[in-house]
Parts: C-alpha cells; structure tokens; sequence
C-alpha cells in the first residue's frame, strides 16, 4: 500500500502528464480548479489515471467533492485500505 | 393435403453503404455570438471543446428539409431512385412532431412512398443504430435498398443560455443508401445501452409538464400567474437539453473506447487496417483522449468535422464522413471504424467499406 507521500507524488505525475504543470506545484492544500486551473473534464482523465494507478474506484459522485489535492489524496489512501 | 409452408426470403451474403449525401444550414454560429449568450470567451470554448462555429439552420428550415437535401445527394451518388427505397429509416431527437414520423414525410419526398418508414430514437447513437438496421434488411432479403439519415434541428431543443451543452450544439444532416455488395461492406454492429444512466443527458423536463403548465396558464388566464407554481428547471415552458458533462466525457471515452475496441474485433481487424476514424462529433477532447486509448497508427484519418460543424448529434458521422471523402477521395473503399454514443445513454459501433 502507497503511502500518503507516494500517492501525492503519483498524482502530481499524472496531473503534470494531463496539464503540463510542474509536479511540484502540486501540493496538498492546492485547489484543482482555483489554484491549478484543472477544469472539469482534465478532472476526470486525472481521476480515471489515478484509479488505474493506485487500484482504486473513484465514482462521478465522489469527484466533485475532490476540491484540493489534499482531498484527492486522503480519498485514495482510504480506498486502499 | 401437405402442410403448407411459408416461403422466406433467401438471404444476402453481404452489404455496403453506395452513396452518401450531406447538408449543412448556411447560418454560421461563432463562439463570439455563443458569448453574447454565456460568461465564456473564444478561446475557453476551443481549448475546452475544439469547437470554432456551428451550422445552424434558419427559422424555415425544418429538419425534414435538410434530410431531404442530404438525402437526395446520397440517392444520386448510389444512383438510386425513390421506387428502389426497400425502406427508409431517419434517426433524430429534433423532429418537433412525437407522431407521424420524419420518415414517412421524407419517403414522400424523395419518391419512395409506399416504403417502409420509420424513426430511430437513439440519439448520438442513431446513425449506427440505422446503419446496423439497413444492414439486416439489405442481408435478410427484406429490402434491397435502405435510406439511413440523421438530421437534427437542435438548435429548436437548447436554451442558448444554459452551458452544460448548447453551446456545443449544431444542426445537420448526412444521409447514406445501404444496398446489396459482391464484398463484405458493414461489420456486426457493437451496440447497447445504459438506462441506469438515463438522466445524465436528458431534457429538463417532459411533455406531460408542458400540458400541465399549459393548462394551469390557460385557466389562470396568463402564464406568468401560474409560473412559479412550476418547479421544473429554470420555469421555462419548453423542454431543453442538459448534460453532465464531466460523467459524459468519462463514460465516452474509457467506457466507448472498450466498445471502438470490441467493434474492430468483431470485424476481424487491428487498429493499422483502417483508413480512418469517424467516431460521434461530440467534443474534440473526446475524440483526442479515444485515439490515444485505441492506439491509433498515424495513418488513420481521423475526422474532425467538430470544429466547424458543433455536434450534430445524429447526423455528426455521415457529415463528418462526408466531408473526409471530400476531402480525401482516395479514402473511397476503405475502411472506417464508426461509434455513435449519447442520451439513452446508447452507443453503437461497426467498421464500414467507404463508399
């Protein structure tokens, strides 16, 4: 099982591949839409990537409540366990 | 006295699409005029959906009329006449009458009354949905020729100022004739449904609400006195179209590239013996994401009519198709993968000759 470090560090590799950031622009506390400027179908290839990833299962539902990275991350490690 | 036995039709072997025809509405809609209408800007609308105009149709134009039109054109390319028309089949959610039929009126125009005539409601899906149609009746002997047409007025089905999904809309039509041929021309078609998705795009409301309103105005004597007892979306009386637009691109890409997938097995083929791609006009990002997940040689064509068309919904492939062979003559005899997919929510796919 990844652990919260790993899995940021995936997901910033996956959102660096779908939107050309810079990984280490994403942290934690980073809004996808205010601060990383993600709009909502980026979204969905970040969330269908990382499900495919980590092994999880990421509902449409369950998406919009990801609002920062941080959400993203906690969601995934709670889905590993 | 022997029983008796019922005489059937000896069956085809093989199918084809001979001749395909398109219209696309003279009145030109840019993303400037779509921000007269929605807080957006040209370029969010290009980057986000690939889209620089729309065709749409002007207030005479009826859907009828642009199915005639493409219609007509794909009759004299397979150089068919009406009397020959063993049935014709129109796909489309915009026709403004629920009975009788778009079919009937444009089997009449083209010349082909008594044909069989009938309306498919599929949606983005309907154009494969009648191509798999004609297919069977062309090989099961039933007709030997079909007319297949999308055609949509959708710009009568959109509130302009709502931006889950007008914005992306277009009107159109592409029309096609399916008959008998000495090699296989349609593959089996991958096709189904997914109702427990039904409200994901749909619009906001039904005819039965519309009466109901219609009548509480009536009685009331105005239809703002009784408006605000209407709790559909947004009190406005005629239903429009919505979409979720995140779910719809998650399911049209990873759940309808698995069906692109599956239609090219069932044909027999690999990704490298097309000549090209002709999947629904949905948005630009779709169809980019789906030739990533098919693993697309760079000799496939893949058709792009979206940027200048909108989504036609039904009518999206045969124009899009239209306009490759217009383009590309030497594509004429290949092969191409379609998929249609949409509010049902349906999907179809199946690999035809070009004609």
């Amino acid at each position: 099982m990844a652990s919260n470090e790993e899995i940021l560090a995936g997901l910033a590799e996956i959102v660096n591949e779908e939107t050309g950031l810079a990984p280490e622009a994403v942290e934690m506390d980073k809004s996808f839409t205010d601060d990383l400027d993600i709009d909502s179908i980026s979204m969905m290839t970040i969330v269908v990537n990382a499900e495919e990833k980590f092994g999880v299962r990421i509902p449409d539902e369950e998406v919009k409540n990801l609002k920062t990275v941080g959400d993203a991350v906690n969601f995934i490690v709670n889905a590993q366990a | 006295m022997s029983t008796p036995v019922i005489q059937q039709t000896p069956l085809r072997d093989f199918s084809r699409v001979l001749g395909i025809g398109a219209y696309r509405p003279d009145v030109i809609v840019t993303n400037d005029d779509v921000c007269q209408w929605i807080d957006s800007s040209d370029e969010w609308i290009r980057q986000r959906t690939g889209i620089v105009t729309r065709h749409r149709a002007n207030a005479n134009t009826s859907v009828l009329d642009m199915a005639e039109g493409a219609a007509k054109e794909a009759m004299a390319q397979a150089g068919i006449t009406g009397d020959q028309l063993g049935a014709v089949i129109v796909s489309t959610v915009s026709h403004p009458y629920a009975t009788p039929s778009a079919a009937a009126a444009l089997a009449d125009r083209v010349g082909a009354t008594p044909a069989p005539a009938f309306d498919i409601s599929a949606a983005c899906a309907g154009y494969c949905y009648g191509i798999a149609q004609a297919d069977a009746l062309v090989r099961s002997g039933t007709a030997d020729y079909v007319l297949v047409v999308g055609a949509e007025k959708l710009s009568d089905v959109i509130d302009n100022t709502e931006r889950t999904i007008s914005f992306l809309l277009g009107d159109g039509a592409g029309a096609v004739v399916v008959g008998p041929s000495d090699i296989p021309g349609i593959s089996k078609p991958v096709w189904g449904s997914d109702g427990s998705k039904w409200d994901t795009i749909s619009m906001t409301h039904s005819l039965n609400s519309v009466r109901e309103l219609s009548l509480a105005a009536e009685a009331a004597g105005s239809l703002s006195a009784v408006s605000d007892t209407f709790d559909e979306k947004d009190t406005k009386l005629w239903p429009t179209l919505r979409q979720d637009g995140p779910s719809v691109f998650r399911w049209a890409v990873w759940e309808m590239a698995k069906v692109a997938k599956q239609a090219l097995a069932a044909a027999g083929l690999q990704p490298e013996d097309l000549a090209a791609f002709v999947p629904h006009q949905a948005n630009m990002r779709i169809i980019d994401e789906m030739v990533k997940q098919l693993k697309l040689p760079e000799s496939v064509v893949v058709a792009r009519d979206i940027a200048d068309a909108g989504n036609t919904s039904a009518a999206s492939i045969p124009l899009a198709t239209h306009r490759l062979l217009q383009e590309n003559p030497a594509l004429s005899g290949g092969l191409a993968l379609q998929i249609g997919f949409g509010a049902g929510l349906v999907f179809g796919a199946q690999v035809i000759v070009l004609p």
